[in-house]
């Protein structure tokens, strides 16, 4: 390949050195969400070049999964993307079921699916709050906070964590939902849509919120394709992929629901798509709480799955797998597998190896926020020193899952 | 995804010589200078359609291994939706690949973080500088042989 094909960020920025300065942004900057810093070089206040720097929180976990068993490395995963925990852990546990070959039954697969929506529209508000408060409208954020709260919440109950809830298992799920769940979701959704409408009306109309994000920050259809970009920064410049239909997981293909995307690749078309998908994730929540019903939540696999409490006090063998999964884990055929799930802010993809025993030899997570993160050069450059924060917002990332 | 395996083996069977099939996933073991003009091909033949590399990862064997690393390249088609692996072996000694940024941009930061963590080296790569350890790091931290635990605190020099 010649040099001609590369990318333009590589290019030396050839002006005269007295127009040009180069700051550094962050690492402790509030609108960088964490620890990123950028090394921008800056024509006025136009942006030339712009470098992502990473790694201030690289705490080496795909070295420690090599040293944890299967089940010890759930918690882990929680580390990662810490909006969105559930569906680390969804990718994790159904990364090991394909390596086990284990048949998951369908109350689990449908709660599944409705925390991994409730957490999706958790992660959302998230965004959606600190991405209004980087642009300078406060309020939306305590209503987002608000409705967020609810739903950390119903995660509490179920999990006993709110942001660190390993609730999922290679095999199932840790425990069947508390008593009185169903009606506690059934509340939040009926009150969800009228909090989205609320957030509508305090930021969409605004004619300065949308003079800071239409024709900001813009990406093609192919350039996205190109970088890698996935999930609402992908359905944003127009591309319909998203994985829970291309690649369907846990009775995804069951459900009823759109993928919303929108033409113009810019930062107003992300709000736009991660806004609608709010009310889709509503849509598949209702759906998945419709389909309850009641049997067994962990697969019919004793050596590898923890046995009930009751049961465990009751039956010798029950007592003996229990003593063996803790002290010495399940052995996992040798193998390895890519499986890709559509997290909150894209593809999501875990890539497993295991040699036999009881550790796995190497597990990698594809992380959405890495890759988007590498796209932001395209996004940058031309634009305004002030409209970064604006496209750091709009592509929702998350710092923990980026460094790992 | 049977037929396209049956093609790609029948049209290129000296880039797409050795086939895996396991856990309903396709991993092609490609050879290591073929590897550019493969993905190339991937990417543009109409069939195929692999325009999304989704990922890169190395894994180390173990140290005792030959061929040691291994570089995965995950690829996806944005609108067949059909997944495929390819699977480059390197040597110790010899843990070069060449880069395919030239056929995705996105393969950049996922060349600089398996460089990184393995020490693998893309020959072609624009800039190949380590991502998420410091500059300064000694050693490659996802190395088998490389400790989990230290026991002096990191200071820059």
């Amino acid at each position: 390949m010649s040099s001609a094909t590369l990318p333009p960020q590589f290019e030396v920025v050839d002006r005269p050195l007295d127009t040009q300065m180069t700051i550094s942004m962050g690492p402790q900057h509030p609108s960088t969400h964490g620890v990123l810093r950028l090394e921008l070089v800056l024509d006025g206040e136009m942006v030339v070049k712009a470098t992502p720097d990473i790694g201030y929180l690289h705490t080496g976990m795909e070295k420690l999964f090599e040293y944890k068993k299967y089940q010890q490395g759930i918690v882990i995963t929680d580390r990662m993307d810490y909006l969105n925990p559930l569906g680390n852990n969804l990718a994790y546990v159904m990364a090991g079921e394909k390596l086990l070959g284990l048949e998951i039954p369908e109350r689990a697969q449908t709660i599944r699916v409705l925390m991994c929506e409730l957490q999706r529209i958790a992660s959302h508000l998230v965004w959606l709050g600190t991405h209004a408060l980087d642009i300078g409208a406060m309020t939306v954020f305590f209503y987002c906070f608000r409705e967020r709260e609810k739903i950390l919440n119903m995660i509490e109950a179920a999990s006993g964590g709110r942001l660190t809830p390993s609730y999922f298992r290679i095999g199932g799920l840790m425990m069947d939902l508390p008593a009185g769940f169903e009606n506690r979701c059934k509340q939040f959704l009926n009150d969800f849509l009228r909090a989205v409408d609320e957030f509508h009306k305090l930021l969409s109309g605004n004619k300065i919120f949308q003079r800071r994000t239409q024709g900001i920050g813009l990406i093609s259809a192919e350039s996205a394709i190109d970088w890698g970009l996935s999930g609402p920064c992908l359905r944003g410049s127009g591309v319909n992929l998203d994985i829970r239909r291309a690649n369907p997981y846990s009775g995804y293909e069951n459900y009823d629901f759109e993928v919303p995307t929108e033409p113009d690749g810019d930062v107003w078309a992300r709000y736009m798509v991660r806004m609608r998908e709010m009310k889709e994730s509503h849509k598949i929540a209702v759906q998945a709480l419709g389909r309850l019903k009641p049997g067994p939540v962990k697969a019919d696999a004793p050596k590898v799955v923890l046995p009930d409490r009751e049961a465990m006090k009751s039956h010798m063998d029950a007592l003996i797998h229990h003593f063996l999964i803790v002290a010495e884990g399940f052995d996992v055929p040798a193998g390895e597998v890519y499986l890709p799930i559509e997290s909150s802010k894209g593809e999501l993809g875990v890539y497993m190896k295991s040699d036999g025993g009881p550790k796995p030899s190497r597990v990698h997570f594809r992380g959405p926020s890495f890759v988007n993160l590498s796209a932001l050069p395209v996004m940058s450059e031309g634009e305004m020193v002030a409209d970064i924060v604006a496209i750091i917002g709009s592509l929702d990332i998350v710092l923990g899952e980026i460094d790992r | 995804m049977q037929p396209l395996v049956t093609a790609l083996q029948n049209e290129h069977p000296e880039w797409f010589s050795e086939v895996i099939e396991a856990f309903g996933e396709t991993t092609f073991v490609v050879p290591r200078d073929q590897l550019v003009d493969a993905c190339s091909f991937l990417k543009t033949s109409p069939e195929a359609h692999f325009d999304f590399l989704a990922d890169i990862c190395g894994a180390d064997r173990g140290v005792e291994e030959e061929p040691r690393f291994e570089v995965n390249y995950h690829l996806f088609s944005t609108t067949k939706y059909h997944r495929i692996r390819l699977k480059v072996l390197l040597n110790e000694e010899d843990a070069h690949v060449p880069s395919v940024t030239g056929v995705w941009r996105t393969a950049n930061w996922h060349e600089r973080e398996t460089f990184d963590l393995f020490g693998v080296i893309f020959d072609g790569h624009p800039d190949l500088r380590r991502i998420l350890l410091p500059d300064d790091w000694q050693g490659h931290a996802l190395r088998k042989d490389f400790p989990l635990r230290g026991y002096e605190p990191y200071s820059l020099k």
